[in-house]
């Protein structure tokens, strides 16, 4: 506990969180659930091939449906709308919500049909027949980084959308200094976060106020805007409401093609139309999948294994349009050395167009792939010299007394304390014990393992990465907003200017401004106001509503309160800085009083009672900057995120060599978020977070074949873990407190999904070391593991048992 | 075509096309929404409904397989408005959601265990969510969830409390 949790009544505190109670009981309000009067129905054509000029679409069958309002081409919708919009410079990869012209992977959508019901759109959809003429694709990101490839958009010339090397520190005087190097290529899975609700959005126009009304399953910065801009809007026209509730998102619902798709449908049918994904359409074409990335990392160290430069090439597979995807590159450069004190980096970003489906925002934007490359460098570092890998971690770490700490390419870690974790961790563990559990496992013919993952979460960004990889971007801030009022009655209402989907945010905001104004939090209500009715938010990413959520309903409750502080002080004669706010009531130093109800009354009816100049009524806003966010790149260096909370995995991992099947055996993890607000959130978010790796380690892939058909369409072949495969997982908590943010609170959003394929893959690579085996590339399922224990060693194996 | 069936204790007639879903029907017919579409090919268990207390995923049967039987629904748990029944209380209080997407499916999962089960073990209760996939919660929180509900059942008329203690550093 740290001094600001010691002194607090509501944060840090085992409070219920208050979203569940409408869960519960079935009064979630999803997107699905809206239904509005005369609403009519999407179904889409989906391309047959990666790559095909389309000659002719013949919609005629479809039209002769009774029920069938319209099918629309892409050639008919090109004419209407701007095309979507790309975080890089990269003009001629123009995208629009339906192929135009050419199809650029398999599934792609390829024409819109609205219908009464969307059974009746399904069967015309059907019915729609569209003639091609096959094109030349590529699907591996290798092939497509090389210039003779096929172009996926021939107009851009390449498929490269970026190509940039970094270089932070003496990077070759290290590695010549350095006593050993070491080389490896490991490489990071198609795979996404695909949560059990699909995208989903409804769109109403109103031509004679001219707002065009929306509803969805988003979870997205700017959305409004986008819409806007592609519908060639006024920004003031787009009506989102953002008291929808989201089933799930963890970065991807971003589902701007679908949206701009059914705001036009609904302003040109003069009809409310609305678009659902099914499962097939969201895992195909939802343009949801996640980083595919190939990392090549060479290492220099010492003898003694301190690690002092790194070389790392990422080349990462985005599929068949750019949107924000290749950002995902970018963020991972603010802990780029993890928790090291790696002195140099050179570190390659490289982002290819393919055949395949479009890549979106997944949970850790690009950080959790790359914490499996570097924590892979420092196992094979250990390895190589035969040290303990937590040791070596250990002489790595930046230690507690280094805090600040700035690492070479630009970002200051705000504070943190790795030994201290580890410690506990290990001794929370029983570290010999686990170890000599792993032994006797070995013992009894079982391939058994230790993994290890040490890794930070970067929280409340400004997206800095934007303006880092594309210079005509000037981003520097990533603001979110809260709004108090205190009513005429005294009662309180707060604000959350974004959708959520499952962080708690109604929770966050009443907690903090409970704090500050010290009531209860259970008496204040929480209200989404739609976007037209909104201060500026930039939704829930990068894991910052903690910090810039809860920063901003702090600061607008601190408003309120000295606002309160200044009335009853007039009220009392007494000058402001001897009153004394206490739980509501304001005390002077002579012992009177004047309580809560009396100062709202006056603030609200009694102007001539008030300070001079004070303005009547008792409400606040406040629009909340990044704590660290003020300047932009120079030098290809820049603070990245603010905050960074810190997570430490120690997992036993059991492997039967003949089925070829890891068990975990234990899952320890200890994390360091700072002040935590509400214990249970957190403690999902770590524990989600953890099922979440454990399917992108082992189960989780969209594997395609080689003529570009994507073969893992659904539940029954792209796995998500079930209660049998997620174990029992102990958490061991520890707090340094952020000396940026009003009450030393970090991110925790993405927190354990980022080190848990890393500690995965450690484990499972503990395992099979004997039998000289590396796996370096996830998922690593089963057959891939039962296979190599096969080739590798069929009389070892045997002999054991 | 016109079935009857008898959902959270009511019988209501509705008017389907034979390869209507009971999934459909329930929301779109009868206007309970808490029942959800996640796979609609059987998988995700988000869809999940009690037929005579079993759970059943509603995607994959028709409306009118569904005549005859009692179907249990979310909205047919909780005793009365404002109040909650045990086992929503318990996932309330243990924090065994997220985004809610799941919670219908897994609460009625959880329903039928411990009709069956009053003390189930962890292994039960894994077993019995199973079918029921949560991309949010890791489980750990369900597990727990679904514990305190059994727990509390067990001692039925013990008010709930939230001095239950569960310790958040370290379990
Ligand atoms: S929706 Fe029925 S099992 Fe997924
Ligand atoms: S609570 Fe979100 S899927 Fe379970």
């Amino acid at each position: 506990m740290n001094a600001v949790e010691s002194k607090t009544k509501f944060v840090s505190t085992d409070r219920r969180v208050r979203e569940d109670r409408r869960f519960v009981v079935g009064r979630g309000r999803y997107v699905a659930d809206i239904d509005l009067p005369g609403m009519l129905h999407v179904a889409l054509v989906a391309a047959q091939h990666p790559a095909a000029r389309i000659v002719s679409i013949d919609a005629s069958r479809a039209l002769a449906l009774p029920g069938v309002h319209k099918v629309l081409t892409g050639a008919e919708l090109v004419e209407a709308v701007n095309p979507l919009m790309n975080g890089l410079e990269t003009p001629q990869v123009r995208r629009f919500p339906l192929a135009v012209g050419q199809v650029r992977y398999a599934g792609e959508w390829v024409a819109a049909v609205v219908a009464d019901t969307r059974a009746l759109a399904e069967d015309a959809a059907e019915r729609v027949k569209v003639e091609y003429e096959k094109l030349g694709f590529v699907i591996d990101a290798e092939e497509a980084y090389t210039p003779q490839s096929t172009p996926v958009h021939p107009e851009h010339g390449s498929n490269v959308l970026l190509d940039k090397t970094f270089v932070w520190g003496e990077v070759e005087r290290h590695f010549a200094e350095a006593d050993q190097q070491l080389s490896f290529r490991v490489v990071w899975g198609r795979n996404s976060t695909v949560p059990i609700e699909t995208f989903g959005v409804v769109a109403s126009w109103d031509p004679w106020q001219e707002v065009l009304d929306v509803w969805a399953s988003i979870q997205m910065p700017k959305y409004s805007d986008q819409i806007a801009r592609s519908l060639r809007l006024p920004g003031n026209s787009i009506r989102v409401h953002q008291d929808v509730d989201v089933g799930g998102s963890y970065g991807v619902k971003r589902g701007i093609k679908h949206s701009v798709l059914v705001g036009h449908l609904a302003r040109a049918l003069g009809r409310p139309v609305r678009l659902i994904e099914d499962r097939l359409e969201n895992m195909r074409a939802g343009d949801a999948h996640g980083p595919e990335r190939i990392f090549d990392v060479d290492v220099a160290f010492n003898a003694d294994g301190i690690v002092r430069s790194m070389k790392m090439r990422a080349l990462d597979n985005v599929g068949a349009y750019a949107g924000r995807a290749p950002f995902q590159l970018g963020k991972p450069i603010g802990a780029i050395v993890g928790p090291y004190k790696i002195e140099s980096v050179q570190y390659q970003a490289i982002s290819v167009t393919t055949n395949k489906t479009v890549q979106e925002a997944v949970r850790g934007f690009g950080q959790a792939p790359t914490n499996y490359a570097i924590e892979t460098a420092i196992d094979r570092v250990a390895e190589t010299l035969g040290l303990d890998r937590i040791e070596i971690r250990r002489r790595n770490f930046i230690r507690h007394d280094e805090f600040p700490y700035l690492i070479p390419s630009g970002s200051t870690y705000d504070s943190g304390d790795y030994h201290t974790v580890v410690d506990k961790v290990l001794a929370h563990a029983g570290y010999d014990d686990l170890v000599a559990e792993r032994d006797r496992l070995r013992a009894e013919g079982m391939l058994a393992g230790i993994g290890i993952a040490a890794c930070l979460e970067p929280s409340g960004g400004n997206s800095s990465f934007e303006p880092l990889l594309n210079d005509k971007n000037t981003t520097s801030t990533w603001m979110d907003s809260c709004r108090i009022m205190v009513d005429a009655l005294g009662t309180v209402t707060a604000t959350v200017h974004t959708t959520s989907s499952g962080q708690g945010h109604e929770t966050l905001v009443a907690t903090v401004v409970g704090e500050v104004l010290q009531i209860d939090p259970d008496l204040i209500r929480i209200v989404r106001p739609d976007t037209l009715s909104s201060l500026p938010s930039n939704s829930p990413v990068g894991s910052r509503m903690a910090i810039m959520l809860g920063g901003a309903a702090f600061k607008a409750a601190e408003k309120v309160k000295a606002k309160m502080v200044a009335i009853a002080a007039h009220a009392m004669g007494v000058p402001i800085e001897t009153a004394n706010y206490v739980d509501g009531t304001v005390r002077t130093a002579d012992g009177r009083e004047m309580a809560w109800e009396a100062i709202v009354n006056m603030a609200h009816r009694q102007f001539h009672a008030l300070p001079e100049g004070m303005d009547p009524g008792l409400a606040s806003d406040h629009i909340m900057q990044v704590p660290t966010g003020v300047q932009l790149p120079k030098d290809d260096k820049v603070q990245m995120y603010p905050c960074h909370s810190f997570e430490f995995h120690l997992i036993l991992v059991a492997i039967d060599p003949l089925l070829g099947k890891p068990e975990i055996r234990r899952y320890v993890i200890g994390h360091d978020c700072g002040t935590v607000i509400n214990p249970h959130i957190v403690r999902g978010m770590t524990l989600g977070g953890i099922a979440h790796g454990l399917g992108a380690a082992l189960l989780e892939e969209f594997a395609y074949d080689a003529e570009g058909q994507l073969l893992t369409q659904s539940f029954m072949d792209y796995l998500l873990p079930s209660s049998h495969e997620v174990p029992d997982v102990e958490i061991v908590h520890h707090c340094t407190p952020s000396p940026l943010t009003v009450l030393g609170q970090k991110g925790s959003g993405e927190s354990g999904y980022l080190g848990s394929p890393a500690a995965i893959s450690g484990a499972i690579n503990d395992a099979v070391r004997p039998l000289g085996i590396h796996f370096t590339r996830l998922p690593m399922r089963i057959s891939a593991i039962s296979d190599a224990i096969a080739e590798a060693g069929p009389t070892m194996t045997q002999e054991e048992i | 075509m016109s079935v009857e069936l008898k959902v959270n204790g009511r019988a209501v007639t509705v008017d389907v096309e034979p390869r209507t879903t009971l999934l459909d029907c329930v929301r779109d017919e009868l206007g309970l929404k808490g029942t959800h579409a996640g796979c609609e090919h059987g998988v995700c268990g988000a869809c999940t409904v009690l037929l005579d207390g079993q759970p059943t995923r509603s995607c994959l049967m028709f409306a009118v397989q569904a005549d005859g039987y009692e179907i249990t629904t979310i909205e047919g748990v909780a005793p009365q408005a404002g109040e909650l029944d045990v086992i929503q209380d318990a996932f309330c209080e243990a924090h065994g959601l997220q985004c809610g997407f799941c919670t219908s499916g897994m609460i009625l999962a959880a329903r039928s265990l411990l009709e069956r089960e009053a003390s189930p073990t962890v292994e039960d209760i894994r077993e019995a969510i199973s079918g029921n996939i949560c991309r949010c919660t890791g489980y750990g929180q369900i597990i727990e969830a679904i514990q305190l509900a059994a727990e509390r059942m067990r001692g039925q008329n013990a008010p709930a409390s939230p001095s239950l203690s569960r310790t958040e550093a370290v379990r």
